[in-house]
């Protein structure tokens, strides 16, 4: 486990550093919010539940997924329950950050880790990584990724309510492709030609055969059980 | 259209079990790792989980839509592999769908 130094502070200007250091990765997360902004619109949420959604859960791929799977009336169990499956990473992610962590207060740590998103997680490790003493840096990054995430819902929300017909500008394909462009970015190779074979055959006769949401857990859990015997 | 302020109760409930369950995971590692310890295989699942979910959400979607998604599926992947930009490949691949099925 990397060791951390034992005066971690907490304070401005970590909170400061975080902030500023993050404003670039945050502009490009706006434009992702922008879109969940629109395709929630779609979907039937309003301006001020798009937002709500953005300001408390801040986890894009898991809203997203979210607004895939709403509809009237929502399905609770499959839209809390696919959140929580795709955010278990999250786990992880805080477990990485404890050397640090155990160093300030807990009730600081409890309310950073609030902020944690995938960006300004991986940017605050490799500052905490090269020595730093920050111990605000993630609250600081995880606030501007939050006020642009946040933003950018009330922008996309507001313009998503004056299109039309979503089909007849290919808009109910954005989602599919939002989807496509984050699975590019997950594939690490070969390796993962296994589990998202096996994921997305399950899916497939999943959703063939039971009714509702539940080909997304079987898929997913067919894909985890194939990388999980791989290793064995 | 619904009213932009509209705030109905039920999700409202959903959004913030939503947002608890998230906050769970997210102070999760901090609080099990002094407590308990994760297995190897736990760690390597959990790293999969994302991409697994978003596989199993796009091949019905896919595999049961026309050849116009097909082509623009296509053309997204392409598209953010050769930019690495979202927005471009979102542009790119909306812009196909409506072309083909314009064609079609």
């Amino acid at each position: 486990m990397t060791t951390a130094p034992p005066d971690v502070q907490f304070g401005w200007a970590g909170l400061r550093d975080g902030f500023v250091q993050c404003v670039p990765v945050a502009l490009g997360v706006a434009g992702y919010g922008v879109v969940f902004g629109v395709l929630a619109r779609e979907a039937g949420l309003s301006v001020a539940e798009a937002t709500l959604m953005s300001a408390t859960v801040l986890a894009g791929a898991a809203q997203l997924i979210a607004i895939e799977l709403w509809a009237d009336p929502v399905p609770v169990v499959a839209v809390v329950g696919t959140t929580l499956v795709v955010n278990l990473r999250y786990v992880l992610m805080g477990a990485a950050l404890r050397p640090w962590f155990r160093r300030i207060a807990p009730r600081q740590a409890y309310a950073s880790v609030f902020f944690t998103a995938d960006e300004n997680w991986a940017l605050t490790m490799g500052e905490l990584r090269s020595g730093s003493r920050l111990g605000a840096f993630l609250l600081g990054s995880g606030l501007a990724i939050w006020s642009f995430w946040v933003a950018a819902t009330v922008v996309g929300a507001t313009a998503g309510g004056v299109v039309g017909d979503p089909s007849r500008y290919g808009l109910d394909f954005a989602l599919t492709a939002v989807f496509l462009a984050i699975a590019v970015e997950l594939w690490e190779g070969r390796s993962t030609l296994a589990p998202w074979g096996a994921a997305a055959v399950v899916a497939v006769a999943t959703e063939a055969l039971l009714p509702g949401r539940w080909y997304v857990l079987c898929g997913a859990l067919a894909g985890v059980l194939a990388v999980v015997v791989r290793r064995d | 259209m619904t009213d932009p302020f509209a705030l109905a109760p039920r999700t409202v409930g959903v959004v913030l079990a939503m947002a608890a369950v998230t906050y769970l995971t997210k102070a999760g590692g901090l609080w099990a790792l002094g407590h308990v310890d994760l297995p190897d295989d736990a760690e390597t699942a959990l790293d999969a989980l994302p991409g697994a979910v978003v596989v199993s959400i796009l091949a019905p979607a896919v595999a049961t839509a026309g050849p116009p998604t097909w082509v623009a599926a296509g053309v997204v992947v392409v598209a953010v592999r050769r930019t690495g930009n979202v927005l471009v490949a979102l542009l790119l691949g909306v812009g196909a769908v409506v072309l083909v099925r314009g064609a079609l």
